[in-house]
């Protein structure tokens, strides 16, 4: 029983990590009803920015002290992300207002390539390392109620934590607040939400800001696990299966689903792997998205599809 | 009715107005004039360009050449955010609807504009109602009356929470029609507001336009094909025909007149 505990813990809170990238797409999709394939890069690009601006601006100032570095190499990334959303929509999006979303998933296709390229360029290309402090060491819990206890990771609890508190924060913003109902309206459609006063390119700065703060946090706690890298860019492929599982329209889906595909992929791995030998986990989530797209494509908590005819 | 409307001045002028996409001539030197109050049709055959006239008045397209007053203001081409804070609202021949958005979030989200509060309030309006209403608070529910009203006055009151999607075509169009009134505008451009409805449908929407007009106060342009609504409802007619105005006047004068007829019928060659 501890040790069936200890795995759906495990498998619970890298299912937060898979939520807080599969969030960005969400947001996104929600907002201006684009698929953006560029969450990944971005991922890359935001992380890559925290880690490099963490270790200049030490650098530069001369002062050493950690939280100093982090708290202004995250102020910058930031900074940068802003920057980056204001330009995506300058140069790509205004000139494709009222256009497909398959044009506009090939521009966010573009994106992914360019900021690949530009992220490597600027901030260069080795491995480098966020260090937020996160306690690292796991920790034992329940050891009265089970023989040995359960083992738990901080650092995975921290980023759940983390994740959960985002994940409020945007189901309010989008709920409550006039810009939300203005997101959800240029979403459903460009030209009625123009002809009621919503300003197009203004709301589109905001998705992607707001897109843009997740990947940072997404880039950020994936970093500190995995260390900035260009693999980085394939965590994003992890999350899409959870966004096929929670719905491309729902916030609270993402977190389902990646809870969903966290805790599958673990006790998948360690009850079915032995019959099969291994390797369970890798492709667990991408048959489940599958089995999904089969019996209920608009997903567990997606808008349900209809049309007349 | 209409004689008992008081029919005001010139409220929108547009005054030898030439869109062209490409070769393609869509409109050429188009001028007429909208007084406050009336109900102004613009009809003609399809591909009249009756369209592509609505949308250079709303700022959707540009027009070459032209100019478009409104209010006294004379601009060269409006732009869509513009056009619409000057108080100008629309509905579409396809529904334009936000379709994953309840009937009440469509209309409400028509009261954009006039939403003042800041989005931190709004996020952090006290939810339980514990500390009294804050600004935002009662903010909202001064729109959601304001919203409500226009419900009533559309009769889909059963439909509120309803996803729009879900609702049938006719309920669609009232819902558009809905969302266009809640901006509170001053002018309302209605673009083939019966298109695609049955007999009883179009009763009913025959009825809302001549009610808002009647109600609100709102000047209306409109778009229609169905000759019988538009005769009974205009004040005035603009026909146009391949981009060219070809008509324009009461509906008894354009009824009579001789290049329309042509349009609608067809010559012998």
């Amino acid at each position: 029983m501890g040790f069936f505990l200890e795995t759906l813990f495990g498998g619970l809170m890298t299912g937060m990590l898979y939520s807080l990238v599969a969030l960005g797409f969400v947001l996104i999709f929600k907002a201006s009803g684009v698929f953006n394939f560029a969450q990944g890069a971005m991922v890359l690009f935001a992380a890559l920015a925290m880690a490099r601006f963490a270790e200049w601006i030490p650098q530069i100032t001369g002062i050493e002290s950690a939280v100093f570095g982090n708290v202004a190499g995250f102020v910058c990334a930031a900074i940068v992300m802003f920057i980056l959303a204001w330009l995506i929509q300058k140069f790509v999006l205004q000139h494709l207002v009222n256009q497909e979303g398959t044009t506009l998933l090939m521009a966010t296709l573009g994106i992914t390539y360019f900021l690949e390229g530009l992220g490597q360029t600027i901030f260069g290309s080795d491995i480098y390392k966020i260090d937020v402090g996160m306690p690292k060491d796991p920790v034992m819990i329940l050891e009265s109620t089970f023989a040995g206890g359960i083992l738990i990771n901080k650092e995975d609890l921290i980023a759940a934590l983390i994740a959960a508190t985002l994940v409020a924060m945007l189901s309010v913003f989008f709920q409550k607040t006039s810009t939300g109902r203005a997101l959800r309206a240029v979403a459903d459609d460009h030209q009625a939400a123009q002809s009621i006063g919503i300003p197009l390119n203004r709301i589109w700065v905001i998705v992607w800001c707001v897109a843009g703060i997740t990947a940072l946090v997404a880039g950020i706690i994936w970093g500190s696990k995995l260390g900035v890298q260009f693999s980085l860019t394939s965590v994003a492929l992890r999350a899409l299966p959870v966004v096929i599982l929670g719905g491309l329209t729902s916030v609270p889906g993402a977190i389902i689903g990646g809870l969903i595909i966290g805790v599958g992929e673990k006790l998948s791995e360690v009850y079915l792997g032995p019959f099969v030998g291994g390797g369970i986990e890798i492709w667990f989530a991408y048959v489940l998205a599958l089995v999904f797209l089969l019996f209920r494509p608009q997903g567990l908590f997606g808008e349900k599809i209809i049309d007349r005819v | 009715m209409t004689t008992l409307k008081k029919i005001g001045e010139v409220i929108l002028d547009v005054q030898n107005i030439s869109l062209a996409f490409g070769g393609v001539k869509a409109l050429t030197d188009i001028s007429f004039d909208v007084r406050e109050h009336e109900v102004r049709a613009i009809i003609g055959p399809n591909g009249a360009g009756k369209s592509s006239m609505l949308n250079c008045i709303n700022g959707v397209y540009t027009p070459q050449q032209g100019t478009i007053t409104f209010r006294g203001q004379t601009f060269g081409h409006m732009n869509s955010r513009q056009v619409a804070e000057m108080g100008v609202a629309r509905t579409f021949q396809n529904l334009a609807l936000f379709k994953g958005m309840s009937v009440l979030d469509n209309m409400m989200a028509g009261r954009n504009l006039h939403i003042k509060s800041n989005i931190f309030a709004q996020a952090f309006r006290n939810p339980f109602g514990i500390f009294g209403l804050g600004n935002a608070e009662r903010e909202e529910t001064q729109h959601r009356e304001y919203v409500e009203h226009i419900i009533d006055f559309l009769e889909i009151q059963a439909y509120r929470k309803t996803p729009v999607a879900q609702l049938p075509y006719g309920l669609q169009k009232r819902v558009d029609l809905g969302r266009a009134l809640s901006m509170q505008p001053s002018v309302l451009l209605l673009d083939e507001p019966m298109a695609g409805m049955n007999l009883e449908e179009k009763q009913d929407m025959c009825r809302f336009v001549l009610d808002v007009n009647d109600e609100f106060g709102t000047t209306i342009v409109l778009i229609e094909h169905d000759m019988g609504v538009v005769m009974d409802i205009s004040d005035r007619v603009v026909v146009l025909d391949y981009g060219k105005k070809i008509g324009d006047g009461t509906p008894t004068e354009v009824r009579a007149n001789q290049d329309v007829i042509n349009a609608y019928l067809g010559t012998s060659h």
